[in-house]
């Protein structure tokens, strides 16, 4: 997909695309956009437009801006560099080389979009128009061909055909469970009842995943046509967006798009003359975890708590206000368009067996290059991080990946090879959840890291049920007490034995998988759980109560400024006297290691053994430096 | 639904307004219909005016979409959305998502939480500036961020947040 250049804008003139997303936003593009704006008339190049897109997903290197035709790739622009930007590349054909992106791995510079690992590897479908069309226009969707799969349903296809092509192509659903989407419809299409409703859930709460805010921030279109498509195909004639109201300009962008498609008859009444009626609203979140969740989503969009209830009745027979309802992903009504055009045999041979199609993920961590991926369903865990993700930060050696965020589990090593599919993913003890992937380094703490999930689950938690409610607080307590010092033998066998009965009795999603990142961690790293217990050690050093500060003698210069910042004073000392750390006043806050000058770097951590040769007074300063 | 760490100041200004709000509650449901599933819209559009929920917005509230008072308070305190006390001027966000833990956001809260001298979910006494944590504001890419104001500063350290807030504090 992404090789083949888009076939508008194919006059001659030249396009300069400035990414407004919110990461490239938050690091000045609009101004960016307003200078080259600026420069380019004042230059008299009329033969060049300045837009702007959605996100591009490599947020890391912006501000991101990308020249068509060439496919120049600028990274970490700043407004200082657009007036270069035109003047070199635009008036005299020659690309600003020190603003090309930088290969991780070799430090080579790379001119085009295409030629780097982290584009060139990714089958983008779902993401296809996100950086390459103005999301505020909706000519540019209808361009790349947009809304011609509703045309397509609304003249030649009947609600039942567009359900078994959809069940053809195999799409499960993308918001972590897997559901496949086109059983999905025909229970609701099935259901007896005149008014039906859909909604898109555009809740996304996991920590560390933004892929349906870029898909609804870069291309709210395409999210639209899907809905309309399965809204015909179930037979809903009001639908729902329901986005959270921590993303202001996803919400922004999808009131116009709607405005637009109902300007243009693709929404409202007696859609593009087939008599099919469709109306949309958007729902703002107010900020709850759960409501992630399907009829803790519903209950949200009536008013109220949102809190889940029992299942059956399922939303297919008794959803909103007691009506079928259909609730599907941003990701997976995204993927819809694609499918009815290309159609579900094209679709179907993308993928595995059992997982078909594309997935998209939000690759975060200790990762080189962060960034939203949509990768092909079966290649390995390794491709996608040593490859698109480029590795490892900082040359450091990888631990785990989280997938799945809160409700999935870590991955060890012992698993870079197996591939990403949501059968593999499960049987290790996580789950494909909507795309978060974070990587984590020889740094990160695994128990941390699942006292961390534990900690946001629990407080998320509805309190609805009690094993939910009371099983994830005592799971939380258990975690703290083994990170701060007080583990005791037997914490292991008690935390799997909760977490089981959290997992068998919960309610919903929420407490059924809120104990995963606890059961994969004691799966893979059951030695970090003991050390933590028996040793009171934390060797990646990240927690506070198992970590002690010391100075080496041999590298302390006695300057003070770890003493002076001190804020227990717990340093002794004078000028020229190797500091020591009063270990019963210390309190583990680590301002003396952040700030011992770098030339010196005379604070180092231990856990569990001190080093050797810490004098117990002040000694005067032998080393120089 | 007082909260007894509002100072008499804070009180007095609750007092205040209290006239203000019912003046501006009328603006604000004038363009509804009074359906239940409304509460949440409503809430959330008379936060934006106050910046919280004053307790005789709520009151009305209630009556407006004939709900139990309860309900209309059990909404309130369900959403992380929803403060029931006033905010500060300056609202800073840590975020503490994964991404963001992971690269070091739990530093970056304690250095906010030791320049302004308040804990996460607090505002100072003279209601300049609010603490708050967000659970994820999905630039996981730029980890760790923070938001200030609705501006998202992205790939923060502990001296960086520190000159966001030494700017913010210039700008008064």
């Amino acid at each position: 997909m992404m090789k083949k250049k888009l076939n508008i804008h194919s006059d001659g003139h030249h396009r300069v695309l400035v990414c407004q997303g919110t990461g490239c936003t938050s690091s000045r593009s609009e101004e960016i956009r307003s200078v080259l704006e600026h420069e380019v008339s004042r230059a008299g190049l009329s033969n060049i437009k300045v837009d702007f897109t959605g996100c591009h997903g490599f947020c890391q290197q912006g501000p991101i801006v990308v020249v068509e035709p060439e496919d120049i790739f600028y990274a970490h622009v700043k407004v200082e560099d657009a007036t270069e930007i035109v003047h070199s590349h635009l008036k005299d054909g020659k690309p600003v080389e020190r603003l090309f992106y930088r290969d991780p791995v070799t430090g080579e510079a790379i001119p085009t979009y295409h030629e780097i690992n982290f584009y060139k590897k990714q089958t983008r479908l779902i993401l296809r128009n996100c950086g390459q069309i103005n999301p505020e226009k909706i000519k540019d969707y209808i361009d790349t061909g947009g809304y011609e799969a509703l045309k397509k349903v609304l003249s030649q296809m009947t609600p039942g055909e567009i359900i078994s092509e959809i069940k053809k192509s195999g799409l499960r659903g993308r918001g972590g469970a897997g559901f496949p989407t086109g059983l999905k419809w025909e229970f609701c299409r099935n259901s007896p009842g005149e008014q039906k409703y859909i909604i898109c859930n555009a809740d996304e709460g996991d920590p560390g995943a933004f892929m349906d805010r870029s898909v609804m921030e870069g291309d709210p279109h395409t999210v639209i046509e899907g809905l309309i498509i399965a809204a015909y195909a179930i037979g809903a004639s009001e639908g729902y967006i329901y986005l959270r109201a921590e993303y202001p300009l996803a919400i922004k962008r999808t009131r116009i798009a709607i405005k637009q498609a109902e300007e243009k008859q693709l929404l409202g009444k007696n859609i593009l003359g087939s008599q099919f009626d469709f109306t949309v609203h958007v729902k703002e979140g107010a900020g709850a975890f759960v409501c992630g969740e399907e009829t803790a989503l519903m209950a949200s969009i009536q008013g109220r708590r949102g809190m889940p209830r029992s299942r059956p009745p399922f939303p297919a027979q008794s959803g909103l206000w007691g009506k079928p309802t259909t609730i599907n992903n941003v990701k997976t009504l995204a993927s819809i368009p694609v499918i009815i055009s290309k159609g579900a045999d094209w679709y179907a041979s993308i993928g595995t067996e059992k997982s078909k199609g594309t997935v998209v993920f939000a690759l975060t961590g200790k990762i080189a290059n962060a960034g939203l991926v949509e990768i092909p369903m079966g290649i390995s865990l390794r491709e996608l991080i040593f490859e698109i993700g480029g590795g490892i930060l900082e040359g450091k050696r990888f631990k785990a990946v989280q997938t799945g965020g809160p409700s999935g589990g870590c991955l060890s090593a012992s698993l870079l090879d197996s591939p990403i599919d949501y059968e593999t993913l499960a049987s290790a003890g996580s789950i494909m959840g909507s795309g978060g992937m974070v990587v984590t380094d020889e740094d990160t703490c695994m128990v941390d890291m699942a006292r961390f999930f534990l900690t946001f689950t629990q407080a998320e938690s509805c309190g609805k049920c009690i094993p939910c409610r009371w099983g994830t607080k005592q799971m939380l307590d258990i975690l703290v007490d083994i990170t701060e010092g007080r583990g005791r033998p037997g914490d292991v066998e008690l935390l799997q034995e909760l977490a089981e009965s959290v997992k068998d009795n919960s309610l919903c999603g929420l407490g059924q998988t809120a104990p995963n990142p606890v059961l994969t961690s004691i799966r893979y790293f059951r030695d970090e759980y003991e050390e933590h217990i028996v040793e009171k050690r934390c060797s990646a050093m990240q927690c506070r109560a198992l970590v002690s500060y010391y100075i080496l003698p041999d590298k302390c210069q006695g300057c003070m400024i770890c003493a002076r910042k001190c804020p227990v004073q717990a340093v002794e000392g004078d000028k020229r006297m190797v500091h020591v750390i009063d270990q019963d006043k210390c309190i583990n806050c680590g301002i003396c290691f952040d700030v011992c000058p770098p030339k010196y770097s005379a604070v180092v951590k231990a856990s569990g053994a001190k080093p050797s040769d810490i004098p117990e007074k002040p000694v005067p300063v032998v080393a120089k430096v | 639904m007082e909260n007894p760490s509002v100072g008499q100041d804070t009180q007095a200004l609750i007092t205040n307004q209290e006239s203000a709000v019912q003046k501006s509650l009328n603006e604000i449901l004038h363009s509804y219909e009074g359906s239940q599933d409304e509460l949440i819209p409503i809430l959330q559009q008379v936060q934006q005016v106050f910046g919280y929920l004053p307790e005789p917005a709520m009151k009305k509230l209630a009556k407006f979409l004939k709900l139990p008072e309860s309900t209309v308070f059990g909404v309130g305190t369900f959403y992380a959305q929803f403060k029931l006390v006033p905010t500060g001027k300056n609202i800073i966000k840590v975020c503490r998502g994964t991404a963001c833990h992971v690269r070091g956001s739990a530093q970056i809260l304690a250095e906010m939480g030791k320049h302004l001298g308040i804990k996460p979910g607090e505002s100072t006494p003279d209601l300049e500036y609010s603490l708050e944590t967000v659970a994820c504001i999905g630039a996981c890419a730029l980890a760790p961020t923070m938001v200030v104001n609705n501006e998202t500063h992205g790939q923060m350290t502990t001296k960086k947040a520190a000159e966001v807030l030494e700017q913010l504090k210039g700008k008064k």
